[in-house]
């Protein structure tokens, strides 16, 4: 579904993504790890045409996505980025039609279908309950979840996520992603996640791209990625992996220096 | 399930502007010379069907040439500040953004005053005009320094615009410091703002401007409510946000320039305006827009008749109204309404 053809973007001087090439399936729930500053960030900003690589394209099914406008963009890729500033809060449905924009062109009001499928949206992601309160008023966990119900009103094929999970508890992160996993498995949605937790990423992707400093070091199922040398190598600090006691996937745990 | 549709525009606007008729209605009656309001009303209808039925010789001037006008001009200035003031909030996501932030008054003020001190103020299109000029040159600078690599970076274009008007404002300084008696005072107060100089026909030459400059920022409402959670974000929704922003700002900034062409630098229209709608109907640019313009426009007819009537004979710079009675209220809306949804 989305082939990336050997990309390489810079802000000014120096590369941050070099030469990464990779392929991403329909229906698949791919995470992007890897430590700060390895460009995981750039390469989601990249995906959805924020920035333009200059070197290398990026074939969303078979077309070129130099050559889609950005509503076109925005039909089929939905983004749920980090936190966004909330300057003059909008009502949840207020929030949640925003993602009709791309299907209503010039016109400047949304339809009754359009209202049906923020709705149904809601619906979704359990946020109906409180669709006429302010932004502003809802929790960090809610407000994640008025953000999905926006991606879902974009009726995309795709949604790429940015450190979903930062600043969630441990039942909001379950929660969140058990929301993704279920968009993922049963709606055929194709996920594209930026993550830092990788027990999480290893718990929930079918696959994971591990990138160092602005090129992929690692591709594969869990297993594959999440090893103690790729870790290692990559992060700089000792790890201890074994398996998780019920799934059986791969799970790092910490260590302090110089102690064991 | 509430939805913004046409059809509650339409009706919040149609009330607005029943507001804003009997604003006007009122503002006429008012003066040294004061006409019944029932006559007001019928010395309008009848001149406007081309009758000459109702009220003496003077009546129909003090109305229709003096009166009027100035309702009308203070009511097209007021709408433009309001407008303006609301997108520059938007496109620079700052709560403390006015129509002035980008210098164009600035560049309106140097036009003024150079055209005063030459002795133009008294010919009828002199001063507007050149307080255009002078602002539409501004509007050029700014653009050209605040722009980096073909993109508006909001803070550099901010920069650009504040630096701009702070060289501006030493301009006016200077002409200040050498400028007669005479022309001092009325230099003092076009920077206040003040409609007791301006030209009716004035109208004629910003009216376009703002009913333009409204008409196609209006279109673009929708995806300023996007730009408001930031430009990323407005990017992610498909909107082409380079465009969006090129055309927003060069449309606020016009309509920031019309507007101060006819009348000076009047302050706090620009600020509060906005606000206070905001804190009645919400964010939502596609109800903002056209009732900020629409309240803007009775709140400055208002301010213009007190600033008239007040110490009358005397006439005050109406800025000093919009001051007076703007701060107060807008306190009052803040105590009263949850600060947190504005602020």
């Amino acid at each position: 579904m989305i082939e990336v053809h050997s990309i390489s973007f810079r802000y000014h001087e120096d590369w941050v993504l070099q030469e990464v090439s990779f392929q991403v399936e329909k229906g698949e729930f791919v995470a992007v790890i890897g430590p700060n500053g390895s460009g995981k960030t750039t390469l989601l900003k990249i995906l959805y045409r924020l920035l333009a690589p200059q070197q290398g394209e990026i074939l969303f099914e078979l077309v070129s996505m130099k050559k889609m406008d950005r509503a076109d963009i925005a039909k089929r890729i939905a983004v749920v980025a980090q936190e966004t500033h909330l300057l003059f809060p909008f009502t949840v449905l207020e929030t949640v039609l925003m993602g009709r924009s791309p299907y209503l062109g010039n016109s400047i009001f949304e339809s009754e279908k359009d209202l049906e499928i923020a709705k149904r949206a809601m619906e979704w992601t359990k946020v109906l309950p409180f669709s006429e309160r302010p932004m502003d008023e809802l929790s960090g966990g809610e407000r994640k979840r008025v953000f999905i119900a926006r991606a879902l009103a974009q009726e995309p094929e795709v949604i790429l996520l940015d450190e979903p999970t930062a600043n969630l508890d441990i039942h909001h992160q379950i929660d969140f992603l058990d929301l993704i996993l279920t968009l993922n498995r049963e709606r055929g949605l194709t996920i594209i996640m930026a993550s830092h937790d990788m027990n999480m990423a290893s718990e929930f992707c079918d696959r994971l791209i591990l990138l160092q400093g602005g090129r992929i070091y690692k591709m594969g199922p869990p297993g594959e990625v999440i090893t103690r040398e790729n870790i290692e190598s990559v992060y700089g600090c000792q790890v201890w992996i074994d398996q998780h006691p019920i799934s059986g996937m791969p799970r790092i745990s910490l260590m302090k220096k110089g102690g064991h | 399930m509430n939805i913004l549709t046409p059809k509650k525009v339409l009706t919040i606007s149609i009330f607005l502007s029943l507001l804003l008729i009997l604003v006007i209605l009122v503002s006429i009656t008012i003066g040294s010379v004061k006409v019944p309001p029932l006559r007001s009303i019928r010395i309008l209808f009848l001149s406007l069907l081309g009758l000459k039925g109702a009220g003496s010789e003077t009546e129909r001037t003090i109305l229709l040439s003096l009166r009027l006008p100035r309702a009308i001009l203070a009511g097209l200035v007021g709408a433009g500040l309001s407008v303006s003031g609301a997108a520059f909030q938007a496109l620079l996501r700052n709560p403390l953004a006015d129509p002035y932030i980008l210098g164009v008054s600035g560049g309106a003020a140097v036009g003024a005053v150079i055209a005063i001190l030459l002795g133009l103020g008294t010919f009828s299109f002199g001063l507007p005009l050149a307080s255009f000029l002078g602002a539409l040159v501004t509007i050029l600078v700014v653009f050209y320094f605040g722009r980096q690599d073909g993109k508006i970076h909001p803070n550099t274009l901010l920069l650009a615009g504040v630096i701009t008007g702070s060289f501006l404002s030493a301009l006016i300084m200077f002409f200040i410091s050498v400028s007669r008696r005479e022309e001092l005072h009325t230099i003092i107060f076009w920077l206040m703002g003040d409609f007791s100089f301006s030209n009716a026909r004035a109208i004629f030459i910003i009216f376009p401007y703002i009913l333009l400059g409204f008409f196609l920022l209006y279109l673009r409402s929708r995806q300023l409510n996007l730009i408001l959670s930031g430009e990323e974000n407005a990017v992610q929704l498909g909107v082409n946000v380079e465009k969006l922003k090129l055309l927003s700002y060069l449309l606020a900034s016009l309509i920031t320039a019309a507007s101060v062409s006819a009348c000076g630098l009047i302050g706090f229209v620009g600020l509060i305006i906005p606000h206070s709608v905001r804190l009645i109907f919400g964010p939502d640019h596609r109800l903002l827009i056209p009732s900020a313009a629409l309240l803007g426009a009775s709140f400055l007819i208002a301010s213009d008749t007190l600033a008239r009537t007040l110490l009358a004979p005397v006439e005050l710079p109406v800025g000093v109204i919009t001051a007076a009675l703007g701060g107060p209220f807008f306190i009052y809306l803040l105590r009263t309404r949850k600060v947190i949804r504005t602020l």
